[in-house]
């Protein structure tokens, strides 16, 4: 299966730039479907951006994130050919990991 | 109770877990379930932080006066504020305050960019914590319609 996670990172003047886009339905729980019934919440709960086995940024989301999330950061220290590692653990124990290469 | 049951099937079927979680995935269990379960601005940053958080004006942000759709609000927060250790994101009324929070270690800018759901008019704050103290800082976003469905 293709990874969830999307990501671009590239480094300028010292500065790495990260967009990241995960496809995860992030159900509120409070959202009913078309028979009435209450959706379960399910939703991302951490995602880690780490580099050299430290991480450099890390997501503590709730279910008011929006669907499919969308995330960006800037950080120092990186430079270009250096390894992310991209994690994220849901709701349900659900997780997925990827790794990106800084241009 | 859930891990009993898995570790009994496992056993009683003679297979052995494929992925005992793969040792990658990052460790949820410091994640504040009562912080994200608290409706009320002033009442979350409390829970979240155990203090209240000041106005700054050196706090931006960027994101649209109106939103056309609430299911998807992106937001973006910057500051000049020294010794960032963490961002949070809180939509006032939403069923719960806080949308996300932020690590911010030593070496990354305080800066982040994240989509929210808004359930109708209100104002998002960010939360900035510098030097130990928090600050916070207020916009109000029109909804058209709202994110949380129902």
């Amino acid at each position: 299966m293709a990874s969830s996670i999307r990501v671009r990172a590239v480094e300028n003047n010292g500065v790495t730039s990260l967009k990241a886009l995960v496809r995860h339905p992030m159900d509120s729980g409070f959202v009913k479907d078309s028979a009435g019934n209450v959706i379960p919440a399910h939703f991302i709960k951490v995602l880690t951006i780490s580099h050299n086995g430290k991480n450099v940024f890390v997501a503590n989301w709730g279910p008011a994130v929006s669907k499919d999330p969308f995330l960006e950061c800037r950080f120092k220290g990186a430079k270009k050919g250096d390894e992310l590692t991209i994690s994220w653990i849901d709701n349900e124990g659900a997780s997925d990991s990827t790794t990106a290469t800084i241009a | 109770m859930l891990g009993v049951s898995v570790a009994g099937f496992a056993l009683g079927s003679g297979i052995v877990p494929l992925r005992v979680e793969a040792a990658t995935a990052p460790d949820a269990s410091d994640w504040p379930e009562k912080a994200f379960k608290t409706p009320g601005v002033d009442e979350t940053i409390a829970e979240l932080y155990g203090m209240e958080a000041t106005e700054s004006d050196q706090i931006t942000m960027d994101l649209p006066t109106i939103a056309q759709n609430g299911a998807v609000v992106p937001v973006s927060v910057e500051t000049s504020l020294p010794n960032v250790t963490g961002i949070a994101l809180l939509v006032a009324k939403n069923p719960n305050a806080l949308a996300a929070y932020f690590d911010i270690p030593e070496g990354t800018l305080p800066f982040v960019s994240n989509r929210l759901k808004m359930a109708e008019t209100t104002d998002v704050v960010a939360v900035v914590i510098s030097d130990g103290k928090a600050y916070k800082a207020t916009q109000n976003v029109k909804v058209t319609v709202g994110g949380c469905g129902g």
